[in-house]
Order: C-alpha cells, then sequence, then structure tokens
C-alpha cells in the first residue's frame, strides 16, 4: 500500500458520499432519509478538507467551503426535523411514502 | 508505514463502515448512533489531517448539535418503543447494485484523476506543521498572503493577490476585507435565522386554550 | 514518530489514572462535605481516622455487583452509553494542560477543543436513557439533553470573553498572560470578566449536571434518572464521567479567569527566573497549584450541591434562555465595546492590558 495521501481520502469520502445516496433512497423513515443528506455532506466536507490539506491552492478555500458545508447542514437539519415533527402531528407517521398530498 | 498512515487507515475504515451501518440498520435510534460514530470519525480525519480547527466544529456544531436534535426528532416522532420501518428486498438489492456502481464510478475516477493539472503543491510532510488554524483566522481577518489562489475556487481575489498575480509585489493594504469573511459572517447568522425559523416551524400549535394564569416561575 | 507515539501513550496513561484517582478523590470528598454540611460526620471507619478507604471499598462493592441488563432494554444502547459519556469527559484532558507546555496535545484551539469534546458527552446520557427501556430514564435523558444544549450556549459565550481579552485559544498561552500577582488574573482584568466567571460557574455546574440543576437525575421525581437502570461497572462510569466533567470544567475556569498554574502571589520575574533555573520545581509547583485551584471549585460545586434545593425542569431552563442567555450577550457585548470606548476615550493615557495576540512562527509560505 502506498502513502496516504489525497486519493485515499477521497475514496473514504466517497465511501460516505455512495452510503448517504442509498440511505437516501432506501430508508422509509423519514430521518433517516435526513441522516442520509447528512453522510452526503460529510462526504463532501472530508474532500474538502482533504485538498485544503494535501493543496497547496486551497489551504485556506478548502477550509472555509468544509466550514460552510458544516454550517449549512446544521442549518438544513433543523428545517427538516422542524418540517418532520409537523408531519409527524398532522399524519401520525414519519413514513415518507405516506407524504404524497400536496397539502399542510 | 508511519503512524499517521496507520491511524488513517483505522480511522478511516472505522468512519466508512460505520456510514455503510447506517445504511444498513433497520433500528432507527441505532441509524442515529452508527451516524455518530460516523461523523465523529470524520472529525477524526480532521485531526489527522491537522485541520484542529474544522475537526473541532465538526465536534461542536455538527456532533453535538445537530445529531442531538436528530436523535430528540427520532424520540418525538416513534409511536411505540424502538419503531423499525422495513424497506422490502426488492429495493435492497437495487439499492445495494446502484451503490455500488455509483462507489465504483466514483472510486475510478478519484483512482485514474490526473492531479497534474493543479498548481503544484510543495506542502510539509507533517500537518502539524502547517498551522492550518492560524492561516484560516489571518485568511479570515484579510492576510492576503495565505490566500494565495482565491481565483481558482471562482470567488474574487482580495487586492493583494491580484498584484501578486500582475508580478507587481505592492504594499498589501492594511485593513483589506477577505473574499471570505462577508460569506462567514452571513453563513452564522443564516444559521442563526434558520433555527429561529426552525423553532417557529416545529412549535405546537395546540388551539388556544384559556387558562388560569400560572403562578410566576 | 514513534518516539512522539510513546510520549502520547504515556500521557495517555497518565491522564486515565488521574482521572479515576481523582474520581475517588471527589467522591470521598462529596461524601465528607454533604456530612459536614448536614451536621453529620461522613464516612469514618474504613481505612483510619478520616474514612479515605471509603471509596476503595464502594469500588469494591461496586465491582462485586450483580451486572443487570433489564429486558426491556436495547442491549447495545445500554452497554454503550456509559463508555460514550466517559469517553467525552475523558478527551476533554487531552487539551488541558497543568502546567507550562505539559499537555498530553499542544493544541492551537485547545480550549475550543474541550468544550466541542464536552458536547459530546450528552450522548452517553441520551443512549442510557433511551436503552434502558424504561421511563424514568427515558425522562432523565431528555431532560439532561434539553439542559445540556440550552447551557452550552451561554458557557461559550462566557468563555468567548476572556478569550477576546486574550486574543488567543490557546490555553498555554492564556495562561502565561496572566503570570505574576493576581491582579493580573483574566477575573480581576474588567468587570465584564469578572461577571462572565460567575457565570460561567453557573453554566458549568448545569453543564456537568450537578444540583442544583441535575434535574436529570432528581432523585426525588425520577427514581435515579438516567441511571436508573445501571448498576455495578457501568454505573461507576457515569460518576467517573461527572467528576471527570466536573474538574474539566474547573479547569477551564482556572485557565481563563484564575490565573491558570500561577499562585498570584509571586512575581512574574522570579517564576520565570524558575522556570529557566529550577524547571523541575517549577513544574510541580505549578501542577499542584493548577490541581489545587481546580480541587477548590470542584469543592464550591459540592458545596452549592449539598447547600441549595434542586429546580423545577422549567426553572432550570428559563435560569438559562431568559437569565444567563441575556446576561452573557451582553457581558460578551460589553467585553468587545469596552476596550473601543476605553482606546477613543482615554487615547493613549492609561494603557488598560488589552494585549495583542502572541507572535506565532510565521507560516511556512
Amino acid at each position: 500500500m502506498n502513502n496516504v495521501g489525497l486519493t485515499q481520502y477521497l475514496l473514504i469520502g466517497a465511501v460516505l458520499f455512495v452510503s448517504g445516496v442509498v440511505c437516501m433512497a432506501i430508508k422509509r423513515n423519514a430521518i433517516g432519509v435526513l441522516m442520509g443528506v447528512e453522510l452526503v455532506l460529510n462526504g463532501a466536507t472530508v474532500n474538502f478538507a482533504a485538498f485544503a490539506r494535501f493543496h497547496d491552492a486551497f489551504r485556506v478555500e478548502g477550509q472555509i467551503f468544509a466550514l460552510f458545508t458544516i454550517v449549512l447542514a446544521a442549518a438544513e437539519a433543523a428545517i427538516a426535523l422542524a418540517i418532520v415533527l409537523n408531519f409527524y402531528n398532522n399524519y401520525l407517521t414519519v413514513d415518507v411514502d405516506s407524504a404524497e398530498e400536496l397539502r399542510g | 508505514m508511519s503512524v499517521g498512515d496507520i491511524l488513517f487507515w483505522i480511522v478511516g475504515l472505522m468512519t466508512a463502515l460505520c456510514a455503510v451501518m447506517v445504511v444498513v440498520t433497520q433500528h432507527i435510534v441505532r441509524c442515529a448512533i452508527w451516524l455518530l460514530f460516523t461523523l465523529a470519525g470524520t472529525a477524526g480525519l480532521f485531526f489527522l489531517l491537522g485541520l484542529d480547527f474544522l475537526g473541532a466544529t465538526q465536534l461542536f456544531v455538527y456532533v453535538g448539535g445537530t445529531l442531538v436534535l436528530v436523535i430528540f426528532g427520532v424520540m418525538l416522532t416513534a409511536t411505540g418503543p424502538f419503531l423499525q420501518l422495513r424497506a422490502g428486498a426488492g429495493e435492497w438489492a437495487i439499492a445495494i447494485i446502484v451503490g455500488l456502481l455509483l462507489y465504483g464510478l466514483i472510486a475510478l475516477s478519484w483512482l485514474f484523476a490526473d492531479w497534474s493539472k493543479l498548481p503544484e503543491s510543495a506542502l510539509p510532510d507533517d500537518p502539524r506543521q502547517m498551522y492550518h488554524t492560524e492561516q484560516l483566522g489571518r485568511a479570515l481577518l484579510g492576510d492576503t498572503s495565505v490566500q494565495p489562489a482565491s481565483e481558482l475556487a471562482g470567488v474574487p481575489g482580495s487586492l493583494g493577490a491580484a498584484d501578486k498575480a500582475s508580478g507587481k509585489l505592492q504594499e498589501p493594504p492594511k485593513r483589506q476585507a477577505s473574499a471570505f469573511l462577508l460569506p462567514f459572517e452571513i453563513v452564522s447568522v443564516h444559521l442563526l435565522v434558520v433555527l429561529i425559523g426552525a423553532a417557529y416551524l416545529a412549535r405546537a400549535k395546540r388551539k388556544r386554550v384559556v387558562v388560569a394564569p400560572r403562578e410566576s416561575l | 514518530m514513534s518516539i512522539q507515539l510513546i510520549i502520547l501513550l504515556i500521557a495517555a496513561i497518565v491522564l486515565v489514572t488521574f482521572v479515576a484517582l481523582s474520581a475517588i478523590f471527589f467522591i470521598w470528598l462529596e461524601r465528607k462535605v454533604a456530612g459536614r454540611i448536614q451536621d453529620r460526620l461522613g464516612p469514618t471507619r474504613t481505612g483510619g481516622k478520616f474514612g479515605w478507604l471509603q471509596t476503595v471499598a464502594d469500588g469494591i462493592k461496586l465491582l462485586a455487583k450483580e451486572d443487570i441488563i433489564p429486558a426491556n432494554a436495547d442491549q447495545f444502547l445500554f452497554r454503550l452509553g456509559p463508555y460514550l459519556a466517559f469517553t467525552g469527559s475523558f478527551l476533554a484532558y487531552l487539551a488541558l494542560p497543568f502546567s507550562r507546555d505539559v499537555v498530553a496535545l499542544q493544541m492551537n484551539i485547545a480550549l475550543f477543543f474541550m468544550l466541542a469534546v464536552m458536547a459530546t458527552e450528552v450522548f452517553g446520557v441520551i443512549l442510557a436513557g433511551y436503552g434502558s427501556g424504561s421511563k424514568w430514564a427515558l425522562f432523565g435523558g431528555m431532560r439532561e439533553a434539553a439542559q445540556v444544549v440550552s447551557y452550552e450556549v451561554p458557557m461559550a459565550l462566557c468563555v468567548l470573553i476572556p478569550v477576546l481579552t486574550a486574543g488567543t485559544l490557546n490555553l498555554n498561552v492564556i495562561s502565561q498572560q496572566q503570570a505574576g500577582l493576581f491582579w493580573n488574573w483574566y477575573i480581576f482584568h474588567d468587570p465584564f470578566t469578572f461577571l462572565a466567571f460567575w457565570t460561567y460557574f453557573t453554566c458549568a455546574t448545569a453543564s456537568c449536571k450537578r444540583a442544583p440543576f441535575d434535574l436529570a437525575e432528581a432523585e426525588s421525581e425520577l427514581v435515579a434518572g438516567f441511571h436508573t437502570e445501571y448498576s455495578g461497572l457501568r454505573w461507576s462510569f457515569f460518576f467517573m464521567a461527572e467528576y471527570g466533567s466536573m474538574f474539566a470544567v474547573s479547569g477551564i475556569a482556572t485557565m481563563l479567569f484564575l490565573g491558570g498554574w500561577h499562585t498570584g502571589v509571586i512575581p512574574a520575574t522570579i517564576s520565570e527566573w524558575i522556570y529557566e533555573n529550577l524547571w523541575p520545581v517549577y513544574v510541580v509547583v505549578s501542577v499542584l497549584v493548577f490541581i489545587t485551584k481546580c480541587w477548590i471549585l470542584v469543592f464550591i460545586m459540592m458545596w452549592v450541591r449539598w447547600t441549595l434545593p434542586r429546580l423545577r425542569i422549567d426553572q432550570v431552563m428559563t435560569t438559562c434562555l431568559k437569565y444567563l442567555l441575556p446576561i452573557a450577550c451582553v457581558l460578551l457585548l460589553g467585553a468587545s465595546v469596552l476596550p473601543l470606548v476605553w482606546h477613543t476615550v482615554f487615547p493613549g493615557w492609561v494603557k488598560l492590558p488589552f494585549r495583542n495576540p502572541p507572535a506565532y512562527p510565521a507560516a511556512p509560505r
């Protein structure tokens, strides 16, 4: 195995990303879907961080964008949870398959 | 293989495994716990990369804040104890195949990527010698010398970088707002606004019942 | 690299031992303090005059207890809870310097790191509460989560105030800036840091789930809260975590406000001379000074616990969101405006020591 470099980190990031995509697709619990989104965003963060470490040009940018991703993921999770809670209040379930009407 | 590499493989593979476990696990609270380990493992990767500030932010905002919210959400929406919602076997088969294909595609594109187009990087081997956090702070404060290639990221570069590109070495202006300071502030305020909005949205909308005024708290 | 690894391993072993031993000491101290405050003697027989072997006896009893997992519980989460709680509080010690450069991990952002890892401690409690499959435990866990997440906000704001004054998050540097006599301590720096210390200490008590904020385990309402179903070794892990984080938050308070490892009575020049010529003496004395200061703060937490009655859960949340949070915001605003006003009103007249950030090695470019 060669030395750990950019590619190895990107591969780990890709595992997170793909897990997130599959998670979004397969979970029927709305909060499970939300967890998939978190995984996808984390995969992206790992990539940003790896570029920040291994490439001079992204040294600051990589970190800044990773920070933005973390903060925006927090914001997204808060809103999504609020929506899920509202949905639960109305329908008493968090099954995404039962969310098929376009009204509140 | 150096110690850093061994640590990378341990932390990285654990993180990847936990991410897969998030998908595989049916029980939603256990999912959240695997997600916790994934996020903490990601923070560990950041520390290994020498990005201390990023790792600590990940732990503080993501693990300590967002994930607590998620677990709260799980507990508030569970109709019975240890609730499960299952997907069918066919769905699983499709998901696994698509997932493997997607991963193969991404992995191949990483493995055969040609990074030589990127500017030559001359960074020290030990990430601890890179003063990442300090550079981040300086860049946010407008020190243009640590922010070499803003134009690469498509963000309008600051004056100092432009001067460097044109070859004229000028005295950088003393109080030069960084390209990232304003977005950084906006993002923080944005998070606050979003949290207030989420709290408003999630508020239980009860019918107004006139209650006798309670004693002061 | 391997030498570095060995040093880190030794540091880890020393730290684990320290956390465990100080937990043993604190449990004994808690019993004695509680006894004295309630006009009793506390333990007196085990191990001689002051009952100082009481905790060891307790520990043996705990080890010998049957390890029970309720049938209703989620085994995996139930087992995981105590370890998560302990890991969170133990990790904080990695970045906590005990003396000048005596720290497991030199970190530029040590303070932020400590706050971040201590924020993860709450998961142990949530898991214990949920995994136990008992309503008392669940109530305790949920209360605890709500409380800790809320109190983190004013706590972090209060921590920012001395950081503003110091201009760094590096605990080593912050403590070094307070060298010399005690009026150099940041608690006496300006009115805002003085008030910030008390606000911080209140929030810290709450975030360690200590009385009067110990709603998570409120015996009179919730049996024992989140650890109702735990016994034996797992239960003692929760206690190690609690005492560990008590010491850690006291360590932060000492570092930020109370001069770190400086005695406050020896002038800076003399202590600097000792550091350069008698390094071992300096380290031993300063480690002792630091630990003593932390112990005093922990003692105050115990004193408060056995003196004040417990709040109700709504009172706990009100205290945080309606009082401590606005207070912290006002203090932060004041602390950031004060230097500006001071320098505008008295330009170059009296120099309040608003220090510049310390010089770092230049960025390698």
